[in-house]
């Protein structure tokens, strides 16, 4: 990859890059298959070290591990709902996260349960907070010559919650008009912290950290989170195509956070 | 299945068989048009233009050519000179020089994805290649993407000598003031007095409703394979509707004589109008004679988006007044559909069709067809009958809720009937409307109170399709085993094969088991019209059917040599031969069969049908919804889809048929669309944005088949392929008002106009209006 530089790509589940080679986005010299690559295929999980998930494994496996769905529901959300069955065989959330399309769905999740992207290259490793990993529609901080490995994600905090939701016009096989992933921790009757992050309403998932903070302390009602989803609002910057119009996404953002942070306030209460 | 009359029982015609070539199709041995591949084949790709006007200042092919495996290049020059013929290709008519120049543009360039030049080469990949080597000079022009701005005075001309034809009462109005235009014909129909009418009426309303263009959304894109013989003969390959209709086209383009061109139909994806008109054949055919090598041509989904298809966008216009006790009284419908980039949109059919349903006679009705720069649109299951129905039966649950008045009942108390004068002044023939809108009173879904939750709606719409008739061949051969051989001209799609199979069994007391249909080639059997008009089980049934009594008939005489009588003194019963002089002498057919050797030599017929009675079509759609008032997301909870049949030939493919139309109804209602970007590209050439429904977004679709008997075919059948998608986007707009209280003028009824349309509402502060069912 390092050889090729930016006319090298990595292949993992391909099926973000199959279409966009086909469409001439890509033009390349190099395509590497990674995944047989140990280290991307690793899914572990401790109480310790939390989440290690290798950049090629593929969402079937993420949404049929148990540790993840108690856990990382958010993530769960994410991996089930990416692509239909036979894509999950093969798509992954290190895939979707490399990709770095604004849309994509396993991204604020990510960011909301605080994950750290593993990156190696030819100048060695190094660790990047996924808030931080893309940079522009397509574009992210990975040099030419350099690789996704995998994501960390910490441990869950006691009484944490985390939801994805999206709103597609239909029921699946569609791309998020607007995207929302949150991560609630419940400390008593009060929210100890939250973590939101928006799809499809920027250059990049954006991470609406003025929305997630101001429920600090805040009790977990209706109220504070239909506040909290006004503030997420002020954080979106969408753009109209034919997906949808800057109206309508504004308006899905705080509709959209309003039903996550509900969904994880509910999780974060069930949660051992 | 509804029977809503008492009818002659049959032992086969109403019966479901497994279809013929169901195991081939499930097992995916059956060769479609992409399967073809020939010794010597080239591969041919298409170079489509970037804008959506232009003019062709030059095309330099000299760097193609010069590509190590490239092997012929080609564009309008190579075509013979065009005149403006016309030809008939069933449901609709097309001008020769106009197809001629969608399928290579000549000096202009009317849509973005117009085609203006093709290569072959060794592999798709080379071609492909190769289009990026050829250069066009464009001069580009203003272009307009919808009626209004075509419409509008100083608004870029697309033919620059096109004149409005104006038409009256089906004559050239010559009142009419006309001048160069985009607008290629504009037909209106006037009738009683409408300004008595609004003084009668105690209620109006006045609507106006837009629709985009949508795409027939075939699984299978366009593909052809084509031979060129230096000995002038030309073989096609193709999945087409239509093959005598592509012989006719390519040899009009290629100005060769239509026996000199043999089209092998291959099984086709879906068609659903948009397989009738040639894309590909004539630059695969030129192509071919440059190279003397077969040229197959496949188009990718995007060009399919692109180039193919769609039918209409439209703007309509609607006023109708009713009286306190809801009678009709006048009826005022402007109708402007998007033709695409050449003249022969729909719109015609969308006027006459929309009334159908309804006593109409005070009337003033406009059709107007309009050049825009999009893809040339294409006949689409119904064609322009869905779109009007949009306005008509929107505007008609309107009128019916001010008038406080169960639409259904309002519907009935203005049902059509047979005798009944249309629009253009031919009366109805034998129809089944009023039974159908009965059928819908009456159905325990209309009945059932609406599903528990707030946000629930339902709604009704009613639908009309005139079928055609036309031209049909079939043969017959009987075999020794007693079995027969089908060959007709339909290509079959949705199960034509075994429901006129069945027409021929039920004549020769067989079972459609023991018919063996093959669909030929066009030098293999007599001409045969287009699979679409839903004509196939009616029109080739009924060649079908006259053959069978050919064979028949000859049985017959041989049973009478067998036992030495006349054939006056055959009786034929339950697929029995019986001597009358003796009736303990009586013989199967395979019995016959067996001894055909012996009494004169294989039997066979051939017929051809040219019926004219197809027997028109009524459909209703009763469906619920459940709208999520925040993100505008419509859930359909229950759908019940109603349409006569005649007779339902084969009823699994009949409610096939039904929940298809409907199926495609629901994804123009919901969230189908052209969208272009203000650069005049569409921005949704993919599956992935077009938004059709899929399986997960459809309950099921519960089909009703009402049979009221067409006269017109010897078992009654009515054509069944389309009236299915007229009802829906009216029915479900209708819902959605119920559920949420918010009126949608616009198609898609997508989740961000609900919500701006339920804003709307609130902001008006009539967060109340929603009616009470």
């Amino acid at each position: 990859m390092a050889e090729k530089g930016a006319k090298a790509r990595a292949l993992a589940g391909g099926t973000d890059l199959l279409v966009q080679l086909r469409v001439k986005r890509y033009i390349v010299d190099r395509v590497v298959d990674v995944k047989h690559i140990a280290e991307m295929n690793e899914l572990s999980y401790s109480d310790s070290k939390g989440l290690v998930l290798g950049a090629a494994v593929p969402c079937y496996r993420v949404y049929e591990d148990k540790h993840i769905s108690a856990k990382y529901p958010g993530l769960y959300d994410s991996a089930s709902l990416i692509g239909g069955i036979q894509i999950q065989t093969r798509a992954g959330i290190g895939g979707n996260l490399a990709n770095a399309a604004p849309s994509a769905d396993a991204i604020p999740s990510l960011i909301a349960l605080g994950a750290t992207a593993n990156i190696a290259g030819p100048k060695g490793k190094r660790s990047v907070p996924v808030e931080h990993f893309c940079t522009g529609p397509g574009k992210s901080v990975l040099q030419d010559g350099e690789l996704l490995v995998s994501m960390s994600i910490p441990p869950p905090q006691a009484k944490m919650g985390s939801t994805y939701i999206r709103f597609i016009p239909r029921n699946e096989m569609d791309i998020a008009v607007v995207g929302v992933g949150v991560s609630v921790v419940l400390n008593g009757n009060s929210i100890k912290s939250a973590r939101i992050a928006l799809a499809s309403v920027g250059p990049t998932p954006i991470f609406a950290t003025e929305a997630g903070n101001w429920l600090t302390g805040k009790a977990p009602t209706e109220d504070s989170v239909m506040q909290a989803a006004e503030a997420a609002k002020k954080a979106a910057k969408p753009i109209t195509d034919m997906r949808g119009t800057i109206e309508q996404r504004i308006h899905l953002v705080g509709v959209l956070t309003k039903r996550s942070l509900l969904s994880a306030i509910t999780r974060a209460k069930e949660a051992r | 299945m509804t029977t809503t009359e008492n009818r002659p029982q049959f032992k086969v015609v109403g019966t479901r068989p497994v279809r013929h070539d169901g195991l081939e199709k499930v097992t995916g041995k059956a060769k479609y048009g992409a399967d073809v591949i020939l010794p010597g084949m080239l591969y041919g790709k298409v170079l489509r233009s970037p804008h959506p006007h232009a003019r062709i200042k030059s095309i330099d092919t000299s760097g193609a050519l010069k590509i190590p495996g490239v092997k012929a290049v080609v564009t309008a020059k190579d075509l013979p000179i065009q005149s403006d013929k016309m030809v008939e290709l069933g449901e609709a008519h097309a001008n020769m020089k106009q197809i001629a120049e969608n399928c290579l543009a000549n000096d202009k360039v009317l849509y973005k994805g117009h085609a203006v030049a093709a290569v072959a080469a060794t592999s798709p990949h080379i071609a492909e290649e190769a289009l990026d080597a050829i250069k066009v000079v464009y001069e580009v022009l203003p272009f307009v993407l919808n009626v209004d701005d075509a419409m509008k005075p100083g608004a870029t001309l697309l033919h620059e000598n096109m004149v409005t034809r104006a038409v009256l009462g089906g004559k050239p109005d010559p009142a009419k003031q006309v001048g160069k235009s985009n607008v290629s014909s504009e037909m209106r129909w006037v009738g009683g007095n409408l300004e008595q009418a609004w003084k009668d009426s105690h209620v109006i309303v006045e609507r106006e409703y837009f629709t985009k263009p949508v795409h027939q959304g075939y699984i299978e894109p366009h593909v052809t394979t084509v031979n060129w013989n230096p000995d002038g003969k030309i073989t096609v390959w193709t999945s087409t509707q239509h093959t005598f209709g592509v012989r006719q086209q390519a040899a009009a383009i290629l100005q060769v004589p239509e026996g000199m061109v043999k089209v092998i139909p291959m099984e086709i994806g879906g068609g659903f109008g948009g397989k009738i008109n040639v894309y590909l054949e004539p630059a695969a055919a030129m192509l071919s004679k440059k190279t003397g090598h077969p040229v197959k041509m496949v188009m990718t989904r995007k060009e399919v988006f692109e180039a193919s298809g769609p039918t209409s966008g439209s703007h309509m216009k609607m006023k109708v007044g009713a009286t306190k006790d809801g009678k009709i009284t006048g009826w005022q419908l402007w109708l402007a559909f998007e033709a695409g980039a050449y003249p022969g949109s729909p719109v015609a059919m969308g006027a006459m069709c929309s009334s159908a349903p309804y006593i109409v006679e005070n009337f003033d009705v406009s059709a107007l067809d309009i050049v825009v720069n999009k893809p040339k649109v294409a006949a689409y299951r119904a064609p322009g009958s869905p779109i009007g129905a949009f306005a008509v039966e929107s505007t008609l649950d309107e009128l019916a809720e001010k008038l406080g008045m169960d639409p259904m009942d309002f519907r009935l108390k203005n049902a059509a009937k047979e005798g009944t004068r249309q629009i253009t002044g031919a009366p109805l023939g034998k129809i089944g409307n009023i039974e159908v809108m009965t059928q819908v009173k009456n159905h325990p879904h209309y009945k059932s109170p609406l599903p528990v939750g707030p946000n629930v709606g339902r709604g009704v719409g009613m639908g009309y399709w005139f079928n055609i008739g036309m031209q049909s061949s079939a043969a017959l051969n009987v075999n020794p085993d007693g079995s027969v051989s089908l060959v007709t001209g339909s290509v079959d799609i949705g199960g034509t094969r075994v429901a006129v199979a069945m027409q021929a069994a039920e004549i020769l007391g067989i079972r459609a088991e023991d018919v063996i249909p093959t669909v030929a080639d066009t030098d293999s059997i007599g001409w045969t019209g287009v699979t679409g008009g839903s004509r196939t089980a009616f029109a080739t049934g009924i060649a079908a059917i006259n053959a069978a009594e050919e064979v028949k008939k000859q049985l017959i005489a041989r049973a009478a040599l067998m036992w030495e009588v006349k054939p006056e003194d055959i009786e034929f019963k339950d697929g029995l031969y019986i001597n009358k002089k003796s009736p303990k002498d009586s013989v199967t057919m395979k019995q016959l069969a067996a001894k055909m050797m012996m009494t004169g030599g294989y039997v066979t017929a051939s017929a051809t049908a040219n019926p004219r009675m197809a027997g028109a079509a009524y459909g209703a759609m009763i469906v619920d919804v459940k709208v999520d008032p925040e993100t505008g997301k419509v859930d359909l909870l229950r759908v019940t889809a109603f349409q006569d049949a005649g007779k339902a030939a084969h009823p699994s493919y009949v409610e096939g048929q039904i929940q298809g139309g409907a199926v495609q109804g629901i994804g123009w209602a919901l969230n189908e669309e052209y969208f272009h970007t203000t650069d005049g590209v569409m921005a949704n050439s993919s599956w992935l944005d077009y938004r059709m429904p899929t399986s997960l977004d459809l309950p099921m679709i519960d089909p009703v088949i009402i049979e009221v008997p067409n006269p017109g075919h010897p078992f009654g059948l009515r054509g069944v392929g389309e009236v299915g998608i007229c009802a829906p986007m009216a029915a479900i707009r209708n819902a959605i008002f119920r559920a949420t209280g918010a009126r949608m003028y616009h198609l898609p009824m997508n989740p961000g106009s609900i919500v701006e349309a339920i804003g709307a509402k609130k902001a008006a502060g009539h967060t109340n209006g929603a009616a009470k069912k």
